[in-house]
């Protein structure tokens, strides 16, 4: 794959290249059986979302009496898309803003301090520097969710919840695009540049802002896309942290209108929840299909170790 | 944690750097930002959370230190402890199926004997984009009894299949939902280690003729190791950590899962409805305890066999 090397700064993944020399695997005959077997991993993979996508279009009432894995009757999805937008005051669009901003400034912010930290840990010596780095690398393996009631109990305290502060600073740690930083700055900067640098005189932040940013792009991308999907994505947190349906992000919204569909006595959503569903994960699989390679070379320098 | 260790920490790179005296403290310019909220957002919260472990909060006496009296009320607590025993069973169950799967898949992938091996790898990797909550409402409206798919697929031979929402297949029918998600993840993680296996490699095991299965088992498979443990480790916090899935069935079926299905959702349960502060902070510490000793040892496991 060509691409997967552009994506990764040139080392990154390993000394070793990628590259398949002579040896051409595309010279073996394709097995019809193979693809077979794995045409049913495709299918189980893909079937829930064309049923997402095949009842997002349905009307409430014929959710229940159609086909559920064809489309049928009346083509609702626009109407659906509508009334999911325009529910209860707009709330669909609010948390859409709201889910927005987290993903913004949380793991645009995360993504940031993770390559000040990586390139300071990578490039620099200065004292206490191995203490910094076990932190790190202990609190790599340290998930959200464990921290999501801590953090809670904490912020609760000094009265960091329910506003937004309290999904936002949260996110903007990540000790996993901290180390993915450290290895990209290792493998793609060359010190000789940042010597030639300071010999002319630059300041350290010139080069960072010049010469750092500049190589460390590819990774930076990297970084960003996994954090972008982790608060895109965040539910613990938000759920436990907000009270007041104003600062909720989509994912604590959609389970709400569930919530409230599923319960006796009010009104059900159902045709709502889905087409909120189908709107939540469309601009979230673009990023992925878009950014595809830089996934690769993000998993492959986390968890090949050097 | 190790697992992601490199063997050249910082200080083996010192002698290419050799830093000038007036530099000595710019590493700290650069690391501080976030070193601050690190500390902020990821260690106060849990020394806050070690901290209110050990008070309580009675009726009578408000809140005092309690001393250790919080951990030996959990470590009897039957509802903590069926709480961790059904992650353990998930864990047991669920993770050696999502690996083995993603490995499969990969390993196929990496075959070159698929046709369209691309779309393949992209379709199998597209549920990771699916938010956790989103991929729980989807499976659950699809196993659920108002227009789900389970009780539709049954009809078409009429018969009416059990119930996955059911005491029963509750746990199975997460472990289905956490695997859709999961295997195209882990199956990238595992085609990317497959990808920088030098080509040498192959050249030689097919001057020597070897088989695909030969080659799978002497080249491949070696080569996956760290990836493997990468994969496993994180699979095990992911099991022992199950929350979103659990949360949002909740409302498919209150009875199955209670307030206390996972230990993640008995903290939050304690915290939300019961206000019990001191005892939820006891949970989540004593949990991310127990997470931290089986990854660690399940990894010297996997590295003890490795060397």
């Amino acid at each position: 794959m060509a691409a997967t090397e552009t994506a990764a700064p040139p080392r990154a993944a390993r000394p070793a290249r990628p590259v398949r020399g002579a040896w051409n695997p595309n010279r073996r005959p394709k097995s019809k059986t193979l693809t077979l077997v794995m045409t049913l991993g495709l299918v189980y993979s893909l079937l829930p979302l064309f049923w997402l996508l095949v009842n997002s279009s349905k009307t409430q009432a014929n959710l229940f009496t159609t086909n559920g894995l064809w489309f049928g009757g009346h083509f609702a999805l626009l109407d659906n898309i509508q009334q999911t937008l325009t529910y209860n005051g707009d709330e669909f669009l609010r948390w859409f803003g709201n889910t927005m901003l987290y993903v913004v400034v949380g793991a645009g912010g995360a993504t940031f301090l993770a390559t000040l930290g990586g390139y300071g840990l990578a490039k620099f010596d200065f004292p206490g520097k191995r203490g910094v780095f076990a932190l790190v690398l202990g609190a790599v393996a340290v998930p959200s969710t464990a921290l999501a009631v801590p953090t809670f109990l904490m912020f609760s305290k000094i009265g960091l919840v329910n506003n937004p502060w309290g999904i936002i600073i949260p996110s903007l740690v990540n000790p996993f695009g901290l180390y993915l930083m450290w290895i990209f700055s290792r493998d793609a900067i060359p010190n000789e540049l940042l010597e030639a640098a300071r010999v002319d005189g630059a300041r350290e932040w010139r080069i960072f802002f010049s010469i750092t940013l500049r190589l460390l792009r590819p990774g930076m991308i990297t970084v960003l896309l996994f954090a972008v999907v982790a608060t895109w994505n965040n539910y613990f947190l938000p759920l436990i942290m907000l009270n007041d349906p104003k600062w909720y992000p989509l994912t604590v919204g959609l389970n709400q209108w569930n919530a409230q569909s599923q319960t006796a006595g009010s009104t059900p959503i159902f045709n709502l929840v889905l087409t909120g569903s189908l709107l939540m994960i469309v601009p979230i699989m673009i990023v992925f299909l878009v950014m595809q390679r830089y996934w690769q070379s993000g998993l492959a320098a986390g968890s090949v170790k050097q | 944690m190790t697992v992601l260790s490199a063997d050249s920490p910082p200080r083996s790179r010192k002698s290419e750097l050799r830093p000038r005296r007036r530099r000595k403290w710019t590493g700290w310019g650069f690391v501080s930002p976030f070193l601050l909220v690190f500390l902020f957002a990821m260690v106060a919260p849990v020394g806050y959370a070690i901290y209110l472990s050990l008070f309580q909060d009675k009726l009578i006496g408000g809140n005092r230190f309690a001393g250790l009296a919080n951990y030996t009320q959990a470590l009897t607590d039957s509802q903590f402890w069926t709480g961790f025993g059904r992650v353990s069973l998930f864990l047991v169950v669920q993770v050696p199926v999502m690996l083995i799967l993603a490995l499969a898949v990969a390993l196929a992938i990496d075959s070159a004997r698929l046709h369209w091996a691309p779309l393949y790898r992209i379709s199998i990797f597209l549920p990771y984009a699916v938010p956790a909550v989103v991929g729980a409402l989807m499976w659950g409206f699809i196993y659920g009894n108002q227009f789900g798919l389970v009780a539709e697929i049954g009809g078409w031979f009429h018969t009416t299949l059990p119930n996955p929402l059911d005491n029963t297949l509750m746990l199975p029918a997460i472990g289905n939902i956490v695997t859709w998600e999961y295997i195209g993840y882990n199956m990238l993680i595992f085609y990317s280690a497959l990808r920088v296996i030098p080509g040498e490699l192959y050249e030689a095991a097919e001057l020597d003729n070897a088989s695909q299965w030969r080659i799978i088992w002497h080249i491949k498979l070696p080569a996956l190791r760290p990836a493997i443990m990468v994969a496993t480790v994180f699979s095990i916090i992911g099991s022992f950590q199950l929350f979103t899935e659990p949360s949002v069935l909740y409302f498919l079926n209150k009875d199955v899962i209670g307030s206390a299905y996972t230990p993640n959702w008995y903290a939050y349960s304690l915290s939300f409805n019961g206000q019990e502060y001191n005892y939820s902070a006891t949970i989540a510490i004593l949990m991310g305890l127990l997470t931290v000793i089986v990854a660690y040892v399940v990894q010297r496991i996997g590295q003890r066999k490795g060397a």
